[in-house]
Parts: structure tokens; C-alpha cells; sequence
């Protein structure tokens, strides 16, 4: 189908594109300038590749980061399918409209406010029982799971909503029980959204650095709490090479898990 | 000896909402039994509480002589097949077949062997390894069948079994239906709200409104003496005509219309009282001529449809009373009365097939 659309329109979409757009592809581009000017072009090269490969500090932030990310993603999916249940199989039950203000809360929070609460937090729970001792790798964690579980928990909420009830009764009416049932029927049944949540939550972790830098500790930087201190310092090159092979692998992740929620929505 | 199935007093409430209220009845082992109902009559709910789903606010259920209350759906010698069939989706029709016998902890052999009779009653042998999504609705309705067969249940409840099939095939399923509920002698509830589907399947049919239990019978006995106006209406075509008793005249009794109406009665009838006598269409006969029969009066034709195995018409007769007619083509249907040709004509019908209703 093809249809005129004004030229007001599309220009503005051309403008739109471009300004969300351009500068992302200019860094990436810069990424193999020869040049330690960033602003200035001096040939291709891909040096910056190779001196962030050596770079101690970025590759300690990045393990760091995918450590704190596959965990916290974890946990926030496992929590996420949870509440999800909670909601979705379960219509009414006390304290229902809390959990759900609760749960719903932190999609809307400013993440310096919830940054700020979780630091406050760990420093009270450090002074009356001492754990956790200091700001670290663990506080990151538990901090990204409590906002990475209400991603996961509405991504998962939707596909279970979905899901037709009768599959479970049929299942209970043949003879199985629960937990058999959830197991043989239902989480295969959603598993898609359970990686897409999962993917989500990754992602969020991965790339958040508000709350981080409120609850990372000496030692505990992650890549984007990195990144943001060295450019203080000057921007390098190396840096939108970092930049770039992030995007790079966000995007994967984000066009993996959309294309998993995308194909289970076309089998329907 | 108690009956096989029995159900009673079984009520239901959601807050205010009475969606069962207060229904009994006894099923004999084997028996196609039918509840017929419009939506909302709670016959879905009822047949919720039977597979265990649902717990009754009173009343008992009790399948050979085993109270169910308190029984898991998972422990219940009842299997329901679903209306939209709740194949599982991500399992192989062998493996959606064998979900209850896997449950039963068979021996693997034995579930082979039992999937494949399974298979071949439904007529699906070689389709074990396809999944759901690839089969035609009618073969899915089959597979669901095998499956709710599997664990051969002492009661098997069917959820509008033919609902989601097209016309045609529908007639076919419905006498193979009936074929393997005959050669496994299963007690078979079906929950309809197609009176024909009730009719054509079952040995009783029990017709549910608003919650109750408002007829109990054969289809034949509920066609042709149904106990209220809702039933008679929402069980085949019929034409009500208001009236009052007026008095015994030989046979009959004469009933004051607007033109007078002999009805046959078996009980005696209290004169004066106002009722509403029912006619099927196909009781009526139409002809050109007067033919001075009982019951006779002339009619204009406002309407007519032709079914092919008849003709329908819509008339008039005086005073303004309104019935259907259903003319059968018992005779090649150009050499009969043709519709298009008259305008009007005279009606007959005999006495003995009126349906006498009690006004309340």
C-alpha cells in the first residue's frame, strides 16, 4: 500500500530520525579515527579497538557490568514471574492493589530518588546488622533486581494474561498437580516473554548508571560509572569505541528479545 | 442401589448472582445426557462444579456412590473436553493424548498401546507426531475427545462439543459422537445451547433458564409437551396465541381466541383462566379450499420461505393472530400449492396438537 504523505511529515520525520540518530553513527564512525582529536578526521584505523582491549581499568568495569547484569537480570526475572502469577492467576487476594502500586512504582521513579533511597538503605542496614559491609558489586545487584523485577514483571504479566486459562485446567483435569502443572504447561507456554524479561533486565542493568554510582562502592565501578568518569578527563577515542561495541551489543539483545515476543505474537 | 450420577440441590452463587440455583437429577450409567440453555443459564458453571473447578455453595455430587466434595479436579473420575478444545499447544497429539496416562503413571508400553487405540477410535492413526496448530478444527475436536478418553473416565463432560465446527461437519462428528459414546459406554454430559445439537444427541435432555433446572425429559417429550412458554419457545419454531378456557365440548375443550380453538387436554381445566396455546409449524396444515374441518379458519399469506424440504409461511388469521407454518414437500414441491400463486388460503390443525400452557 502505498500512500502520499506530506512533505511536512516526512521532513519532520527526517529531522526527528536524524537528531535521535546522527550523533550515535558520527560517534561510531569516530570510533576508528586515526586522530586522538575526536572532532578531527585523520584516516581510518581501528587502534582504539585494539588499545581498549588492553585498557585494565574498561575491561575490569565491563566484566563487572555483564557480572552484575546476568545476576541482577536473574533475580529480577524470577521475581518478575512471581508477581506476574501473583496478578495474573490470582484475582483477588489481600494487599492486591498495594503490590501492584508497589510493584509499579519503580517504572515511573526518578532513579536518582531511587538510587538515593537504596544507598540510604544499605548504610542503615550496614549499621544495625552489617551486611552488606560497604558499597559493592552485591549492592549494585540488589539494587538493579528491585527495579529490573517490575520490567519483568509487566513484560511477563502480559503474556500470561494471554494465555488461555482452560490449557492449566485441562492439565488439572488430566490428572496433574501443581507444581507439574506450571512446569509441563504453562512455563514453556510463556517462556519467550520470560527471555524477553530477562533480556530487559539485562539491558536496564547493563547501561543504568544513576543508580549505580549511588550504591557502587571504591572498587565497584561499572562500565557506564567508567565511561562517565573518564570523559570528565577528556574525551578519547576509546571511549566511542567502548560506546560503539555497547550499542552494538544493546541492540542485539533488545532486536533478540522483541523478535522472541514478536514470533510468539505471530504464531497466535 | 444408588443411581450412577447422582446431583443434588446444587447451587452457586457469586455475590448476588444466583448462577445455579438449587438443581437435581440422577443420570443412569451410559446415559448421553444434554443441558440445554441459553447463555448465561448456568449450565457452564454446573458443568464447572462437576469437573471440580468450581465448589457448589450447597449441595451434593456424587459419582458412583463416591461423594466429589473435597475432590481434587486432578482425583475426580470426570474428564471434560473444552470448547476450544485446550489442546496444548507445544505438545505433539501423541503427547497431548498420553498428558492424563503419564499423570496415571503407566507403563510406558501401556501408554503406547492405549494412545494408538485412542488414535485409531477417533480416526487419527499416523497423526500422533503432528502438532495441534497443523490439524483441522475437526481433527483437533477429535484429539481433544481421545484425550479427555484417555484416562476413560466415569463421566465425561462435553463443553459445546460441535460449536467451533462448520455445518456440515458438525452432522458427521454428532453421529460419531454418538457411535463412540455407545461403543465405550461412557456417561456423557454435553453442555449446549443448540437445541438441535441436544435433541439429535442425547437419550435426556435437561433444559436449564436463569439458573434452575426447568425441564427434565426425552427430546421427544420436551419438543412435544413442554412444561413453560421458555421452553417451547427455545426449543424448536412455534406460535403462541393467547386465550381463555371457556368449557368441555365433547372431546375437546373449547378454548376462547380470537376465533374459537378446540384443544385436546388429558387433566381437567379450570374454566375462565387465561392460557397460551402453542403450535409447532408443521402441525398446521394449509390448503386453498375450505374443507370444513375442526380448527379451520382463513388465513392471508404475508410471508413465505422455501427450504427446499418445505415451504415456510408467515399468516394472518382474523382477529389478527399471527402463526408460523412449515408445508413439507411429501409431493414433487411444483405439483403442490404454490406460494407465489395464492394470497390467501385456509389453515387446519387437530386438537391433540395443541400445547396447552398454563399462564403464571
Amino acid at each position: 500500500m502505498r500512500r502520499n504523505v506530506p512533505f511536512l511529515v516526512k521532513l519532520l520525520a527526517i529531522i526527528g530520525f536524524g537528531i535521535l540518530y546522527v550523533p550515535v553513527i558520527m560517534m561510531m564512525i569516530y570510533s576508528f579515527n586515526k586522530s586522538k582529536l575526536v572532532s578531527v578526521w585523520a584516516g581510518f584505523s581501528t587502534k582504539w579497538y585494539k588499545e581498549l582491549w588492553t585498557d585494565d581499568i574498561l575491561i575490569t568495569a565491563l566484566y563487572k557490568s555483564v557480572l552484575i547484569g546476568i545476576s541482577s537480570a536473574t533475580i529480577s526475572t524470577i521475581f518478575g514471574l512471581l508477581i506476574a502469577i501473583a496478578f495474573v492467576r490470582f484475582a483477588s487476594f489481600r494487599g492486591r492493589l498495594f503490590l501492584s502500586l508497589v510493584a509499579s512504582a519503580p517504572l515511573v521513579m526518578p532513579e536518582a530518588v531511587t538510587g538515593l533511597s537504596m544507598l540510604l538503605l544499605f548504610i542503615a542496614m550496614e549499621a544495625s546488622f552489617g551486611w552488606p559491609s560497604g558499597r559493592g558489586i552485591d549492592t549494585i545487584m540488589i539494587a538493579h533486581a528491585t527495579f529490573g523485577m517490575c520490567f519483568a514483571a509487566v513484560v511477563i504479566q502480559t503474556r500470561l494474561r494471554d494465555m488461555d486459562k482452560s490449557l492449566e485446567e485441562a492439565a488439572r483435569d488430566l490428572g496433574g498437580r501443581q507444581p507439574f502443572v506450571f512446569l509441563s504447561i504453562t512455563f514453556p507456554l510463556i517462556l519467550p516473554s520470560i527471555i524477553a524479561a530477562w533480556l530487559l533486565s539485562f539491558t536496564l542493568s547493563f547501561d543504568d548508571l544513576v543508580i549505580a554510582s549511588f550504591v557502587s562502592g571504591p572498587g565497584s565501578s561499572t562500565l557506564p560509572i567508567v565511561i562517565f568518569s573518564k570523559i570528565r578527563l577528556g574525551v578519547s577515542p576509546e571511549i566511542n569505541a567502548v560506546a560503539t561495541l555497547m550499542i552494538l551489543s544493546i541492540s542485539a539483545f533488545v532486536i533478540l528479545g522483541s523478535l522472541l515476543v514478536l514470533r510468539r505474537d505471530g504464531k497466535k | 442401589m444408588p443411581p450412577f450420577i447422582r446431583i443434588q440441590n446444587i447451587s452457586k452463587k457469586y455475590g448476588v448472582l444466583q448462577a445455579v440455583d438449587a438443581v437435581s437429577f440422577d443420570l443412569e450409567k451410559g446415559e448421553l445426557f444434554s443441558l440445554l440453555g441459553p447463555s448465561g443459564c448456568g449450565k457452564t458453571t454446573l458443568l464447572r462444579i462437576l469437573a471440580g473447578f468450581e465448589v457448589p455453595t450447597s449441595g451434593l455430587v456424587e459419582i458412583d456412590g463416591q461423594n466429589m466434595a473435597n475432590v481434587d479436579p486432578a482425583d475426580r473420575p470426570v474428564n471434560i473436553m473444552f470448547q476450544n478444545y485446550a489442546l496444548f499447544p507445544h505438545m505433539s497429539v501423541f503427547n497431548n493424548i498420553a498428558y492424563g496416562l503419564q499423570r496415571a503413571s503407566l507403563a510406558k508400553n501401556e501408554i503406547n498401546h492405549r494412545v494408538e487405540d485412542l488414535l485409531k477410535l477417533v480416526h487419527l492413526t499416523g497423526m500422533g507426531e503432528r502438532k495441534p496448530a497443523t490439524l483441522s478444527g475437526g481433527q483437533r475436536q477429535r484429539v481433544a475427545l481421545a484425550r479427555a478418553l484417555a484416562r476413560r473416565p466415569k463421566l465425561l463432560l462435553l463443553d459445546e462439543p460441535l460449536a467451533a465446527l462448520d455445518k456440515k461437519l458438525r452432522s458427521d462428528t454428532q453421529f460419531e459422537l454418538v457411535n463412540i459414546q455407545e461403543k465405550l459406554g461412557t456417561t456423557f454430559i454435553v453442555v449446549t445451547h443448540d437445541q438441535e445439537e441436544a435433541m439429535t444427541l442425547s437419550t435426556r435432555i435437561g433444559v436449564m433458564n436463569e439458573g434452575q433446572l426447568v425441564q427434565l425429559a426425552t427430546p421427544n417429550e420436551i419438543y412435544e409437551n413442554p412444561k413453560t412458554r421458555f421452553i417451547a419457545d427455545f426449543v424448536g419454531d412455534i406460535s403462541f396465541v393467547p386465550a381463555k378456557i371457556n368449557r368441555q365440548d365433547g372431546d375437546y375443550w373449547l378454548m376462547d381466541a380470537a376465533v374459537p380453538i378446540y384443544a385436546a387436554c388429558e387433566h381437567n381445566l379450570e374454566a375462565g383462566k387465561s392460557i397460551t396455546l402453542a403450535i409447532r409449524p408443521e402441525k398446521i396444515t394449509l390448503t386453498p379450499e375450505a374443507s370444513g374441518k375442526i380448527n379451520e379458519f382463513p388465513v392471508r399469506i404475508d410471508d413465505w420461505a422455501f427450504y427446499g424440504a418445505g415451504t415456510q409461511y408467515r399468516v394472518t388469521g382474523p382477529g389478527g393472530i399471527k402463526l408460523k407454518l412449515f408445508q413439507s414437500h411429501n409431493q414433487p414441491s411444483n405439483a403442490q400449492l404454490r406460494p407465489d400463486q395464492i394470497e390467501t388460503g385456509f389453515i387446519h390443525f387437530a386438537p391433540e396438537s395443541i400445547i396447552i400452557l398454563e399462564d403464571k
